[in-house]
């Protein structure tokens, strides 16, 4: 059996569980097993409906009336034992934090390895995949060992897979044994968004800025251009370790990965754990005094010169088109 | 409170990655080292919450000889005292990592009792593991979590904030003692002063070497993803390239 962990919310199934779900079925046909899914939560039920769709045959649904809401070594724990007790020749799960979280604990408790972002899983003798590493900068191929292989899949290194969906699921409640002390670690309070703040990840425009601008005071011509152009700024690490933007906006391996249609990239260089961030830009229009400079060499477009004459001239000429 | 906080030492990599011809490891001929930006905001709340309040700071990594200059360098911004777990270079697995931390955590609490918060970085800027931390307190059986952005250490509890999935945050309350695993951004590290550079460099390293791993190496190879290689169109130099930009925007339909 495959066991694929998926996470829900509003009676379907995340983005990246669905992913891994297609990773799952992929898997499962090869090696001719039945593919089945673990979830937990009040309305986990109601996602057999879309599971189906992916091909699940079984969904086991954890349960605890404790379980008012995450707590990651209660669920490690409980995954444990179900891996315990079904034996699955895989499990998988996505990168976010909550499955990576609860797949280390299960395999820590379970003496299994876990094997991180992987973007192809190849059965056979010996399993092997492909995995990434420096935030996808660099791949590692590996084997895959041992009797029950555990594994996060990398976001978006598959396409959610629809199947033509006939048999329905076979919902299984699942019950732990778990101590009071298993749910030490739980939610206990919420901070909820800020309302209204256009995000980083899902701005339509970014205008990046890097230790080229020179100076907090410098964004400004950049912050104006964000803000015509209906977008927002981002930034390189040097710009947040010298404390002129915050690490909010950073870009990158230990920020944020964007995904704009146009990213406006003004004094970065294009160092690997910068453009791991950019690398789902649409398009990249970089502005810099260096031709050769990696961004510059990557990008779609470029303007070679001075970012505080080049934006003052762009944020001008945009004024005018109005 | 006794903080001990875990780093790893990796190559700067900057413009490009190059592997050696065996494609076993990155060529870092002409590569300086560094730690993971996550493991340097970890060593810079580790120094403020004993600057808070009192007690120890400890840093530890598993690695070569060579890893003692990241152990100097959190000393240079106020770690107290280091912990090498010497090994020949090679890569351990992160269930290897985690047992020879956990088994170094037990040996030094028997003699100077609980570290009260563990430290590391949510990943390591290399491998990514993602998993270290939450190894290591399972085996020493204590609660964990990773992610942190926000630590606030209260008498009996330490409070952990999460970014949630959809924005905003989630807060945990971890009795102590506790592992937590940070993310850049929690604090904002400072830089190294000289006279704490020079008191850095004269500071001991503890060494231990532990048991060698078991389990055979799983990595076959390396390979750095193949490039699209982008033919950039260049639109112009300094300010004169401004309405060629307008003309890029309105193709891409972000100005009417
Ligand atoms: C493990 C690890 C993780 C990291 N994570 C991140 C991350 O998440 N995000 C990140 O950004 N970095 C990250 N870094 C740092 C990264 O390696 C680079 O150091 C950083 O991205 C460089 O920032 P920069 O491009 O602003 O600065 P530089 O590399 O110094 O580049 C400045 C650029 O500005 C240009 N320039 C200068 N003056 C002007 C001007 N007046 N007009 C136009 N152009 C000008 C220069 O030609 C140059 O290309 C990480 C590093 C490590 C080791
Ligand atoms: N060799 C090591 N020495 C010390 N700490 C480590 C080592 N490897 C990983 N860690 C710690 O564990 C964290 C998570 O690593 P990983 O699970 O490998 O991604 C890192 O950010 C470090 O704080």
């Amino acid at each position: 059996m495959i066991l694929v962990v998926v996470e829900h919310e509003g009676g379907a199934p995340e983005r990246l569980s669905v992913e891994a779900l297609a990773l799952g079925r992929e898997i499962a046909g090869t090696v001719g097993e039945p593919l089945q899914a673990v979830a937990w939560g009040p309305a986990s039920a109601g996602i057999s409906g879309p599971l189906a769709a992916s091909g699940v045959a079984v969904l086991h649904v954890i349960e605890d009336p404790r379980l008012t809401d995450h707590a990651p070594e209660a669920l490690g724990k409980a995954l444990a034992q179900l891996i315990a007790r079904d034996r699955p020749t895989a499990v998988i799960g996505t990168a976010s934090d909550r499955s990576t979280e609860i797949l280390a604990h299960a395999t820590a408790r379970t003496g299994l390895a876990l094997t991180a972002n992987c973007t192809e899983v190849r059965p056979g003798e010996p399993w092997q995949i492909t995995r990434q590493r420096w935030g996808g900068s660099l791949l590692e191929e590996a084997r895959l060992d041992g009797p029950i292989r555990c594994l996060t899949v990398a976001p978006h290194a598959m396409e959610p897979a629809v199947v033509p969906a006939g048999a329905t699921v076979v919902v299984q409640p699942f019950t732990p044994e778990l101590a009071d002390r298993d749910l030490r670690v739980r939610i206990t309070s919420r901070v909820p968004a800020e309302a209204g703040k256009i995000s980083l990840a899902d701005a339509r425009v970014v205008v990046g800025g890097g230790r080229g601008v020179g100076s907090a005071e410098g964004f400004a011509e950049l912050d104006e251009l964000a803000a015509l152009l209906g977008g927002t700024v981002g930034v390189s690490r040097v710009v947040t370790s010298a404390g002129w933007r915050p690490h909010a906006q950073q870009v990158g391996q230990t920020g944020t990965r964007i995904a704009p249609d146009l990213y406006i990239a003004c004094g970065i260089s294009g160092a690997i754990q910068h453009m791991v961030g950019a690398r789902s830009a649409k398009a990249i229009l970089a502005i810099n005094t260096d031709r050769d400079a990696p961004m510059v060499t990557r990008a779609t477009y470029a303007v070679i010169g001075d970012l505080h004459t080049v934006v003052p001239a762009i944020i001008e000429a945009v004024r005018a088109e109005r | 409170m006794n903080v001990l906080v875990c780093v790893k030492r990796v190559p700067a990599t900057a413009g490009k990655i190059t592997l050696t011809a065996d494609e076993q490891a990155i060529d870092t001929r002409y590569l300086g080292f560094t730690v993971s930006p996550h493991e340097e905001c970890a060593v810079e709340e580790a120094v403020r919450i004993v600057e808070a309040q009192g007690g120890s700071s400890t840093v530890l990594t598993l690695g070569p000889e060579e890893a003692t200059d990241q152990l100097r360098e959190a000393m240079a911004v106020g770690i107290e005292r280091a912990i090498l777990l010497q090994t020949d270079g090679g890569e351990w697995s992160a269930v290897d990592t985690a047992t020879a931390i956990a088994d170094a955590v037990r040996a030094r609490e028997a003699i100077e009792g609980p570290f009260d918060l563990i430290l590391l970085g949510n990943e390591a800027a290399d491998s990514g593991e993602y998993q270290v931390g939450i190894r290591v307190a399972v085996a020493l059986d204590r609660p964990v979590v990773t992610g942190i952005k926000g630590l606030e250490v209260r008498d009996d509890a330490i409070v952990a904030r999460r970014e949630a999935a959809g924005g905003g945050w989630e807060v945990y309350e971890l009795p102590r003692p506790a592992v937590v695993g940070v993310r850049e951004g929690i604090n904002l590290p400072r830089y190294p002063s000289v006279p704490g550079r020079l008191r850095a460099r004269k500071k001991e390293v503890e060494r231990i070497v532990p048991s060698r791993p078991s389990g055979a190496p799983t990595m076959i190879r390396l390979r750095v993803p193949v490039e699209q290689d982008s033919a950039v169109e260049i639109l112009g130099e300094g300010p004169a390239a401004a309405p060629r930009v307008v003309e890029v925007l309105r193709r891409l339909g972000l100005i009417a």
